[in-house]
């Protein structure tokens, strides 16, 4: 029996590079990546637009193991083209998601994207739709599928649809998690709508604080890789399922969100419907407090 | 064609449909007597949470009355709703919801196709017509991840830049034969002749795997993505087989 071992420098999961983030999450030294940098496969399409690639094409996937347990992993890296989806990047994740499926291993996607790629913009989308059927798929064998999400370019487009297939989600405070990006929203919209610049706006409404209290994501984390690490452990204790009576819970809890919170003008209304007692002083507030004021927040247990 | 004209090509042994401002749902006959289930977003209108619940709360009925009948989800829209409200309500969730709700029926025994015949672009066709088994479309559809002029804001290129580039590379620009070509839509059907036999013969295809990325690179517009997909199953397989008798 090997030494069960995690790096145990403090990191910001935030501030660190994909790369980084892996080593921090799994136990010390475990990690194999497929289709590595020296292969050096890289986006055929980004030439056509005058841009560089990066030799992993902006994501790694790989094998290791999570407290001793084999494990499937991709990270994005948010630094370069936003880490976005093309064809070779949606394509490694597909890939990691099939034979995870095969092989009965559960997965962790490190989310760090603005959605799809827009010079490979029908290859991206399609990648999507791919992993999203690779998901549900993978589920359906009973595989855990668990996103973490608190990266520098959060989890927007169609990252966070991939996001809402998977059976737990993991977000720090600076973990943005959204379709629309803020400034899509007010280009398409006007600034009325949605001001882009307004950065308190754009937590509240997109933030991991928020997405925890109305039910978007599972487990609330500070930002440090150890915290991410300890939740993927627990989360994948649980079951990945997915069937007819999850779905059916899923139904029920959005329809329910809908109800409760669907004329809310603002998160803070929002935030007060679910009892918190001064809602405004919620932004500030530090892990521990945040939780403790999160108490009645609506959860997603068995409805994801 | 208009949706009325599809309809009624579609089905001429009858159908009972209800549309509102931006969804339809109901019931048809296929020629050989069985019924199909019909539902969809249309008239070109975005996708929010509203109608998303609305849709996937259809889907997840029909899995539960255990007919296990085909499905049919007809597509015109615009993207998903970019609004602050539904972003602040959680939009992610929805679309995939209906995602989820359109794979579970098709792992539950129903066949499930996508009728592209108008617009649709971004998270609303993810949710919509790429969640479906089979995708098919007509002539003057016109998918979309974002239009050029967008494009051109977000990539600091001019549309005629844009333009020039996209009759190089099916890859980036909107359109039907690009999606075609990327392997998003499996075929796209003769206006000119009836609908309903060409409805009989996808319901007719073996059910499979998804075949997208396979399709994209037979095509020649998605050259790379099942080729590596397929490279990354294979290491993990190995990895998995030295674990185990390492």
């Amino acid at each position: 029996m090997s030494q069960v071992a995690a790096n145990t420098v403090s990191l910001s999961w935030y501030e660190a590079s994909a790369r980084q983030r892996i080593d921090a999450l799994v136990d010390a030294g475990s990690f194999s990546e497929f289709i590595g940098p020296e292969l050096r496969e890289i986006s055929p399409h980004l030439s056509i637009f005058d841009l560089p690639e990066q030799f992993d094409d902006g994501i790694v996937v790989g094998r290791g193991r999570l407290d001793g347990t084999p494990v499937l992993i991709a990270a994005q890296e948010g630094r370069f083209m936003g880490g976005a989806f093309g064809e070779v990047h949606g394509a490694k994740l597909t890939g990691l998601l099939r034979a995870a499926h095969a092989l009965k291993e559960d997965v962790l996607i490190l989310f760090d994207t603005g959605g799809v790629r827009l010079q490979e913009a029908n290859a991206g989308e399609l990648a999507i739709a791919e992993i999203m059927r690779a998901v549900i798929e993978a589920r359906r064998a009973g595989i855990n599928v668990v996103g973490l999400i608190g990266g520098r370019a959060g989890c927007y487009g169609g990252g966070s649809l991939i996001a809402g297939t998977c059976s737990r989600l993991i977000i720090s405070e600076q973990g943005r998690l959204s379709v629309s990006g803020p400034e899509v929203i007010e280009t398409n919209r006007g600034i009325e709508e949605f001001d882009s610049r307004d950065r308190a706006l754009v937590w509240r409404t997109m933030g991991g604080k928020h997405r925890y209290l109305i039910g978007a994501a599972d487990v609330f984390v500070d930002d440090e890789a150890l915290a991410f690490r300890r939740a993927a452990i627990d989360a994948l204790k649980m079951h990945g399922r997915c069937d007819v009576a999850v779905l059916e819970a899923e139904q029920a809890r959005l329809a329910r969100r809908l109800q409760r919170f669907g004329e809310a003008e603002d998160a803070v209304e929002i935030w007060q419907t679910l009892g918190i007692g001064s809602p405004t002083d919620l932004p500030a507030l530090p892990t521990g407090a945040f939780l403790r004021a999160a108490n009645d927040r609506e959860t997603a247990d068995d409805a994801r | 064609m208009t949706l009325d004209e599809i309809l009624a090509s579609l089905f001429p042994n009858g159908r009972k449909l209800e549309t509102t401002d931006t969804t339809i749902a109901g019931q048809a006959i296929l020629p050989d007597g069985r019924p199909i289930h019909v539902l969809g977003v249309i008239k070109g209108q975005p996708l929010g949470v509203d109608e998303a619940i609305t849709l996937a709360g259809r889907v997840i009925e029909i899995v539960k009355s255990g007919d296990r009948a085909p499905i049919l989800i007809l597509v015109d829209s615009a993207s998903q709703r970019m609004s602050k409200r539904d972003e602040l309500l959680g939009l992610s969730e929805y679309l995939s919801h209906l995602a989820k709700a359109l794979l579970l029926a098709e792992a539950e025994g129903h066949r499930t196709i996508g009728l592209l015949y108008g617009g649709s672009a971004a998270g609303a066709f993810i949710a919509t017509a790429l969640a479906a088994a089979t995708l098919v479309a007509l002539p003057g559809a016109q998918p979309a991840v974002m239009d050029l002029p967008s494009m051109a804001r977000v990539t600091k290129l001019s549309i005629d830049v844009l333009k020039a580039k996209a009759e190089a590379t099916p890859v980036f620009a909107p359109g039907l034969d690009n999606m075609v070509l990327s392997g998003g839509i499996h075929v796209v059907w003769d206006e000119t002749a009836p609908l309903a036999p060409q409805l009989a013969a996808v319901l007719q295809r073996p059910r499979g795997q998804d075949e997208r990325s396979r399709l994209g690179a037979e095509r020649g517009g998605r050259r790379k993505a099942a080729e590596i997909a397929d490279r990354v199953i294979a290491l993990a397989a190995a990895a998995h087989g030295r674990a185990q008798h390492g």
